[in-house]
């Protein structure tokens, strides 16, 4: 996996940048949608029509075995239970048509050329594609690529969907027209349902008549950060190589970003305790109201497909299959449970990788780290002085070349009026326009939502600066400028971090070296005798890089804080947010809270992972609820690492 | 006592069924190479009154090739107008021309006439080293009338059997480490006291039978210091008696396959043991590798035939005591015996089991849309247990190399229905000529029964789509078989390079590994810088209850190639990986030898291996039968 994430890396490729819309704005957009269609199937696959593909998942064996054990322990006859798994598969069973391809084609152009100046390709496919993983940032990046896939004659995918997406009525039904099949949240210990999933994906990878599109991070991210990848689909779509049943499988790293996000507002709110409106057709409809606005580009990379035969070369045992019928419900090996963890990691990582920054998201770094404004010329001239350091650290930047920079950096904040504005020669933060608030919270959170929407575009660019600034902040926080101390010092970062960015697993050394690596280049850091120091030259750089992680950290200690409280001992899942909420919005007025990021739920639900992942915190089940319990003793020894009063005494090379 | 009149009918019966081996097998009846008479036997055992007429003399080289497979009349070559022929008379394609297989050839492996690799044209007798010879044993040897011999056709020839690297190199001329002597034992009792003597003057021997292994077997380890002798059981050839009451002949195990057909024939009987190399493999060769035959659906594997087994070891000779059909008696010694691969004794006697000849013999074929409906099909059948004598199912690929021998037809009235033919399978039923698959059949017994059983099988194929495509295209089938190793040669001739290997695999893992095998096959060529495009085939050739054998051909043009063996080596290295990481054997029948002895611990077990070692330790403590195979 090394091998994969290095050459990504040292490869510089020669960018090849399409514009889907541009053709479709000279040319008919009914015609597009009506043209003749000959996507080349995979070599040897044949079509499956749904039927077929629904026949053969419940005439499986597998299902099958499933359905017999179920009924022995149910006590239920075989036949209901049969019943039941057919009802699941009729709910979950995609079914794609290509005349909806067509109108979906027709309507999406129509959406697209509104909303957005152009959906930019980048680099197109090569080969044929088996399991497509784009990262999910919004809905609208739910079937651009079956757009893009049709446009180009590339074979439609079966798209993984999320289930309240179903329940909105039509748009469920032209998802499901347009191959999106459908997965329950929480399906938890429903061992029929796994079992229907599972094996309807197989199918679908072993048939390999479609490809397969699905979000390895699982959910849309609400920061637009990476998330931490989930690997129950991630395992079922690779069980079909370790079993041989298929000779490999092609994993295409796909990364979406957006100049502007359509759910910019919504997301913030929902970070603030605002609770997510159900998605229904409604909401969607009103959502749409948003097709008047100017949302840039939208830019979609495809990455360099990735062999599932080339990772497990050397590392994975096929043959630890030969001995029983591949049909039987079995655990994965531990060993097979590892590899599934660190693809779907290196995936994420290969996203974040080819993920193109808009200008935006460095003006959007700058801005968060001015609160009280900053003028235009020092503006500039920070974003240009970042423009560099993120592309020697290996951003992908889309900065057009052809226009001057302020320009560049104008019409950027021109499409992002609704929150950054400049008044009297600075550049600030604006606040949603409507009535004065009433309370001081409710300026506190309204202010927030500002900071937390720029904070997600600044959270596109942040995989760029993770290691880096660790290590940045590790050597300004060791006890002393040895290699070991700096290197465990970012050990216990990374493990304290590890839910809020994503690290692969077991990889603290590389990171390190990454990290390491990065500020050389930069000409930040200088290594003697065995020792590793700032550059008196670019002390601001490391200022910068430790600022990024700056309100991440301080979220932490304040939830560390919280909890280290009396009435935090044990406390419901439910009551966390709003009770941490709560308290933090009291040390904000108190002047004690310096970042309005620290009111973000995400990160303090991470923050709350990350202790119950250290053993600071266990979580249990009582009547219902999912309870935590805090371990004071281990809580406190974290925070005052954290702080920085105690030296780590986290082993090296700790579990990540 | 037979009556004047049985004779005739036996001969009759028999001279029916040397047309019916000639049909796949040779074209001249009989055949007048006469071996050298061997020494008289002094042993007291039973003689067999037939004729000893061997198709395979003593000196070897007199009619087989020194550098390529079978007899030197027959060859495959492309004449002045780029047609390819097969010389010789001895089988059916003799004499014929084959106007398709240059295309193929051509399209197949991007080869080209003018790019010629021809062999060296004879043994350089003076490149091959002298014999390092241990006297007192040769001494002894020749005071107990063994027949010997140190000349250097006679060693070279005993020096290799038939694997890619072992024919290249002496295609080039290449001699590599060679037996310094050749003996020939005439009877049990010479190999008893050939045995004694090697472990006296503790020398090197190495059973050689009919020299068609391709497992590295035959090769002399380049590690063995001491003088390496062969051992050549081609002269005890004889039927020494057949037991028509329970149906059982004994038989000495240098008998190569032909002739104990043949012999056996006259009689009236047969065992129906026919692997592919039968017209040149042994008895004593067979029992040492578990070989299979094609027939083993009626006949049984080597295992099923053999009743009685006679091996003379370091320790002495082993043997059970009775003919019981079967024993509980702890481990089955002949379990010990059978695929041990020449490094425990040599094989001198087998009692086998014998059939009376069969009435009627049937060829078909059936089309089958893709290779997936052919194999649910042949899996079908293994479950009603009604597979035929012989039931194979050819890949897309064989199919069309298949096509590739058709002879000249004769008259527009063929052409114009195999025009016909063609035109119903793919236009009319709609069948993509790139996908589809032919299964040959072969049915034996009473003309009755055959026809029954004939359309059971076909109602069968029926149900997954199959379709009846007529004799002649499953006689081709087999015949294929024969001279596959003769279009090798062909292959040698002009930059291509090729081998089978086999394995077998449960019922539900065939078709994947069918795919990943040839798949793995075509991606490492590539990666290893081969330049064309490989031929990466298989075919499912025997059925049994629980799972099929597979054998593979695979065969590369290496023009641009530094190294070709190697990079052939490591492709069917990496084949055999993917083969074992999907739930394949190490072998079915060609055996480990000394090429696939690297994954007989992950096969057997660590376990299984000290037991096999520890019975090698027992029975031949100084490593006498050092060859060096399986362990």
């Amino acid at each position: 996996m090394d091998r994969v994430l290095r050459a990504r890396t040292s490869k510089a490729e020669s960018e090849h940048i399409l514009d889907v819309l541009e053709e479709r704005r000279r040319g008919s957009d009914i015609g597009h949608a009506l043209r003749t269609y000959s996507a080349q199937p995979y070599r040897g696959a044949t079509p499956l029509s749904v039927s077929a593909l629904n026949r053969m998942v419940q005439e499986s064996q597998y299902l099958r075995y499933i359905i017999s054990e179920i009924s022995a322990e149910s006590g239920e006859p075989p036949e209901v239970v049969k019943e039941e798994a057919v009802s699941i598969l009729e709910e979950m069973s995609q079914n794609l048509q290509l005349s909806f391809i067509r109108l979906m084609g027709f309507a999406l152009t129509k959406v697209f050329k509104r909303l957005f100046t152009s959906i930019r390709l980048h680099q197109a496919i090569q080969e044929h594609p088996v399991i497509l993983m784009p990262n999910h940032r919004s809905y609208i990046d739910f079937l651009v690529i079956s757009y893009i896939m049709f446009t180009y004659d590339l074979s439609i995918p079966v798209i993984a969907a999320g289930i309240p997406l179903m329940g909105m009525s039509l748009v469920g039904e032209i998802l499901r027209r347009s191959g999106a099949f459908f997965i329950r949240r929480a399906i938890g210990e429903d061992k029929l349902y796994w079992a229907v999933l599972s094996e309807y994906v197989r199918t679908v990878v072993r048939t390999g008549f479609a490809p397969l599109e699905f979000y390895v991070e699982g959910l849309r991210s609400r920061t637009l950060k990476s998330l931490k990848p989930k690997l129950g689909m991630m395992q079922m779509i690779l069980e079909p190589f370790f079993k041989g049943e298929v000779y490999d499988i092609t994993l295409v790293p796909i990364s979406i970003s957006y100049d502007r996000v359509l759910e910019e507002s919504l997301l913030a709110h929902e970070l603030l305790g605002v609770p997510k409106p159900r998605e229904t057709t409604r909401g969607l409809l009103k959502a749409r109201r948003v097709l008047e606005e100017n949302y840039g580009c939208m830019h979609v990379y495809f990455g360099n497909p990735v062999s599932v035969r080339e990772l497990a070369k050397g590392r994975i045992q096929r043959n630890q299959y030969n001995l029983i019928p591949r049909d039987l419900p079995l655990k994965l090996s531990a060993e097979l449970q590892d590899f599934v963890g660190e693809v779907a990691h290196l995936l994420v990582l290969l996203q974040e990788r080819s993920l193109v920054l808009s200008p935006w998201s460095l003006m959007a770094l700058i801005l968060l780290q001015n609160p009280d404004g900053v003028d235009w010329n020092t503006f500039t001239h920070k974003t240009l002085r970042l423009r560099t350091l993120a592309a020697q650290l290996g951003a992908r930047i889309d900065w057009p070349a052809q226009l001057p920079d302020s320009e560049v950096m104008s019409s950027s904040m021109a499409l992002h009026h609704s929150i950054v504005g400049s008044e009297n020669g600075s550049v600030r933060l604006v606040e949603e326009a409507g009535p004065a608030p009433v309370t001081e919270e409710e300026a506190v959170f309204r202010r927030a939502s500002v900071v937390l929407m720029c904070a997600s575009y600044r959270n596109q660019a942040l995989h760029v600066f993770t290691r880096p600034a660790l290590v940045a902040v590790a050597m300004t926080t060791a006890p002393s400028y040895s290699k070991d101390d700096v290197f465990s010092r970012f050990c216990f970062l990374q493990d304290v971090l590890a839910n809020e960015f994503v690290f692969m697993p077991v990889h603290a050394p590389q990171d390190f070296e990454e990290g390491c690596s990065g500020l050389l280049r930069c000409g930040v850091l200088s290594i003697y005798e065995g020792g590793l120091r700032a550059t008196e030259e670019e002390q601001d750089i490391v200022v910068f890089l430790r600022a990024v992680l700056e309100p991440f950290i301080e979220t932490y200690q304040m939830v560390f804080r919280v909890l280290c409280e009396e009435t935090f001992q044990t406390f419901t899942e439910k009551k966390f947010v709003p009770d941490i909420r709560a308290a933090i919005v009291k040390l904000f007025l108190s002047g004690e809270v310096k970042s309005y990021e620290c009111l973000s739920s995400d990160t303090q639900k991470n923050a709350l992972s990350a202790l119950v992942r250290m053993g600071a915190a266990s979580k249990c089940r009582v009547a219902d609820q999912t309870e935590y319990r805090i371990d004071q003793s281990a809580l406190r020894r974290i925070r005052d690492t954290l702080d920085g009063s105690v030296v780590s005494k986290v082993p090296l090379f700790s579990r990540l | 006592m037979a009556s004047n009149t049985d004779i005739s009918e036996r001969q009759r019966s028999a001279r029916q069924r040397l047309r019916i081996i000639a049909g796949h097998l040779q074209k001249s009846e009989g055949n007048e190479h006469t071996a050298l008479s061997a020494q008289e036997c002094k042993a007291e055992t039973p003689r067999s009154n037939a004729a000893k007429v061997t198709a395979v003399p003593k000196r070897r080289q007199e009619i087989l090739k020194w550098n390529g497979w079978g007899y030197s009349d027959s060859r495959f070559f492309f004449n002045k107008k780029g047609q390819a022929e097969f010389t010789g008379r001895r089988y059916r394609l003799s004499g014929l021309i084959l106007p398709s297989l240059k295309d193929w050839f051509e399209g197949t492996f991007g080869a080209n006439l003018q790019h010629k690799t021809p062999a060296t044209a004879s043994l350089n007798v003076s490149a091959v080293p002298p014999p390092n010879l241990n006297e007192l044993f040769v001494e002894e040897l020749k005071t107990a009338g063994v027949a010997l011999s140190t000349d250097p056709e006679d060693r070279v020839f005993r020096s290799h059997g038939h694997c890619l690297h072992e024919i290249f190199a002496l295609r080039e001329g290449r001699i590599g480490k060679i037996p310094d002597l050749v003996v020939w034992p005439s009877c049990h009792d010479d190999v008893v006291k050939i045995v004694e003597l090697a472990c006296k003057h503790n020398v090197c021997l190495i059973p050689y039978g009919g020299g068609t292994s391709v497992s590295s077997a035959l090769e002399c380890p380049p590690e063995e210091t001491r003088s390496i002798v062969s051992l050549d059981t081609s002269q005890m050839n004889r039927i020494l008696w057949i037991d028509e009451k329970n149906l059982t002949a004994h038989v000495e195990a240098g008998i190569i396959g032909q002739d104990l057909e043949r012999q056996l024939n006259e009689s009236g009987y047969c065992t129906g043991h026919e692997p592919d190399s039968m017209e040149f493999s042994s008895l004593g060769g067979w029992v040492a590798t578990r070989a299979s035959g094609m027939k083993k659906n009626i006949y049984g594997n080597i295992e099923d035939l053999v009743v009685h087994i006679k091996m003379v070891t370091p320790r002495g000779v082993i043997e059970k005591s009775c003919q019981g059909p079967r024993l509980s008696t702890g481990p089955d010694i002949h379990h010990f015996i059978l695929g041990s691969e020449g490094t425990l004794g040599v094989v001198t006697e087998v009692t086998m089991k014998i059939r009376p000849l069969p009435e009627y013999q049937k060829y078909g074929s059936v089309v089958f849309p893709n290779f997936q409906q052919g194999v649910a099909c042949l899996r079908e059948v293994a479950k009603q247990r009604c597979a035929p004598a012989s039931i194979r199912l050819m890949d897309n690929e064989q199919f069309q190399f298949g096509h590739a021998l058709k002879p000249q037809v004769s008259s527009i009235f063929t052409s114009f229905l195999e025009g016909l033919k063609k035109f119903y399978i793919t236009k009319f039923k709609g069948f993509d000529p790139h996908h589809l698959c032919v299964a040959t059949l072969l049915f034996e017994g009473d003309r009755e029964k055959v026809l029954q059983h004939e359309k059971q099988v076909y109602d069968i194929a029926a149900k997954f789509g199959g379709l009846a495509a007529g004799e002649d295209n499953g006689q081709r089938g087999y015949m294929l078989t024969f001279v596959i190793a003769y279009l090798r040669d062909l292959g040698m001739d002009y930059y291509v390079i090729g081998e089978s290997f086999e394995t077998s695999v449960p019922w539900d893992r065939v078709l994947d590994l069918c795919r990943n095998v040839k798949e793995r096959i075509v991606r490492e060529c590539k990666e290893r810088g081969v330049q064309f495009p490989p031929l990466s085939t298989c075919r499912v050739t025997q059925t049994y209850d629980a799972g099929a054998c597979v054998y593979f051909y695979f065969a590369f043009n290496y023009r641009g190639l530094s190294d070709p063996i190697h990079v052939y080596e490591q492709v069917e290295h990496a084949a055999r990986e993917e083969i074992l990481a999907n739930g394949g054997s190490l072998s079915h029948h060609h055996g480990v030898g000394k090429l696939r002895k690297e994954w007989m611990r992950e096969t057997v077990s660590n376990v299984g291996l000290g037991m096999l070692k520890s019975v090698k330790e027992y029975v031949d403590p100084n490593n006498i039968f050092g060859n060096r195979n399986l362990l």
